[in-house]
């Protein structure tokens, strides 16, 4: 049986791990190997690094990343961030990455994902899309740069037309329940699993266990992410998936 | 020495590094001398179907690799649209034929009741008994990442399988000389590992 993925997420800043709250407020939590090494013994089934890097220097900085985290653990691990063309993709690929995840230049450039998935295949390309309550109620936007921007796209039909141009999964990002550790978003995560065959990842808002069993118990995810959890120690994996398991959703132990 | 095919396509950096970890020595290569040199081969693959048998084709080592394998009868790993290629033909975008080492084609994923991709960890179940599983966990989870499999194949090649939806997905295939892994053994943790030392050191 295929069983659901618990995801650590690490925000890379010039070759360091870093934690934001709600977005501002940047706070280094680590090494970016040595906390793939310590997730990859605690069983995590899979990694997403983001590069939150600005600069020419820094996006060097990551592919050196890449390739010694690729070097040091055997498990697949996805990138994003600042990626904007086929050859940066392409790098972080050769770099040693499973998968690269698009943002905001997916959104100003949807042909990027059309090539991608064509070039590297439809696995390749992870779909990143935060959204955020319209406030008449009546459904979701896609923002941008980091939240900073509302496209004024309705997030359900971008998800409907990333995938159809070849995105073969969604990594879906809550801003109204990001940071906030009061659970993620099933109500976003409900709306975007009715239009969509490809499996998902829900982010944003994980502050407990019952976080994690709540968005599996239901099926409204396939993957659950969370970072400043795991980078606290305040859970880890281990813990999260006894408990999972111990209440009957499939994981890898 | 261990061959890896090099056609253009896919993460080679971590299976490379795979077997280097386990003591290998590895070539990169697309060239058909230098591969011949090899002890054993890898084929690895990501991409689509039809990309990949053109760029086979269009560099030599289709000839090459049919040769190894079916006259000088030298192991071959494929991993994952690698391993698909084995096949007799693929319906990925259009109708393609593969290298035909192993009966059955390469399918959609079909079942309404699933996500496509099938992405994740996955069992790697026992199809009767392997020596191979003696070196393995009591209950080997792999990692897959792919929408097409291989259906209709020779029961008695699938080593080892996986069940999606209603589907039985071969996961670990073995016929005389070749093996194939669906998964990705290079990211599939100790397992994954221990099946990739399988082949470097005991397949064939």
């Amino acid at each position: 049986m295929l069983t659901k993925r618990i995801i650590p997420c690490l925000d890379v800043k010039d070759g360091k791990v870093v934690k934001g709250i709600n977005f501002v407020g940047l706070k280094e939590v680590g090494d970016p190997v040595k906390l793939a090494q310590k997730y990859y013994e605690q069983g995590a089934d899979e990694l997403v690094f983001l590069d939150i890097t600005a600069t020419h220097e820094g996006r060097d900085t990551m592919i050196r990343v890449v390739r010694n985290v690729a070097s040091s653990i055997y498990m697949p691990f996805t990138v994003g961030g600042g990626l904007k063309t086929i050859e940066d993709i392409k790098n972080v690929l050769r770099a040693g990455a499973d998968k690269v995840s698009l943002n905001s230049a997916a959104v100003k450039d949807p042909k990027l994902i059309e090539q991608g998935a064509r070039i590297f295949g439809n696995q390749c390309i992870v779909l990143a899309v935060d959204g955020k309550k319209r406030k008449d109620g009546t459904g979701w936007n896609v923002v941008i740069h980091g939240g900073r921007i509302d496209t004024g796209i309705d997030l359900l039909d971008w998800i409907q037309t990333a995938v159809s141009l070849g995105a073969g999964e969604i990594l879906l990002t809550s801003m109204d329940t990001d940071g906030v550790k009061k659970g993620y978003d099933l109500e976003m995560l409900k709306a975007v699993r009715s239009v969509t065959h490809v499996p998902v990842i829900a982010s944003g808002g994980c502050g407990s266990l019952e976080h994690f069993y709540e968005v599996f118990e239901s099926d409204l995810a396939d993957a659950a992410l969370a970072a400043s959890l795991f980078h606290y120690d305040e859970l880890t994996i281990q813990d999260v998936k006894n408990d999972l398991k111990e209440k009957g959703i499939p994981v890898r132990l | 020495m261990i061959g890896v095919i090099d056609y253009g396509m896919g993460n080679l950096f971590s299976v490379c590094n795979g077997i280097k970890n386990l003591g290998f020595e590895v070539l990169v290569s697309n060239d058909p001398e230098q591969l011949s040199q090899c002890e054993k081969l890898v084929l690895p693959g990501v991409g689509a179907f039809g990309d990949m048998m053109e760029n086979l084709h269009r560099q030599k080592l289709y000839d090459f690799i049919k040769k190894w394998v079916l006259v000088d009868q030298k192991p071959l790993l494929g991993i994952c649209l690698g391993m698909q290629s084995f096949f007799e033909t693929s319906e990925e975008k259009g109708f393609h034929k593969g290298f035909g080492f192993l009966k059955g084609q390469i399918v959609w994923m079909k079942d309404q009741n699933v996500r496509v991709p099938h992405i994740g960890w996955n069992d790697l179940k026992m199809n009767g008994q392997h020596p191979i599983f003696d070196c393995l966990s009591s209950h080997p989870y792999v990692y897959y990442v792919h929408s097409y499999y291989a259906s209709h194949m020779d029961p008695e090649d699938m080593v080892g399988y996986c069940r999606y939806g209603t589907m039985t997905i071969p996961g670990l295939v073995m016929h005389k000389n070749v093996m194939g892994c669906q998964f990705h053994p290079e990211k599939s943790g100790e397992d994954g590992l221990k099946i990739l030392r399988y082949y470097l050191e005991e397949f064939v």
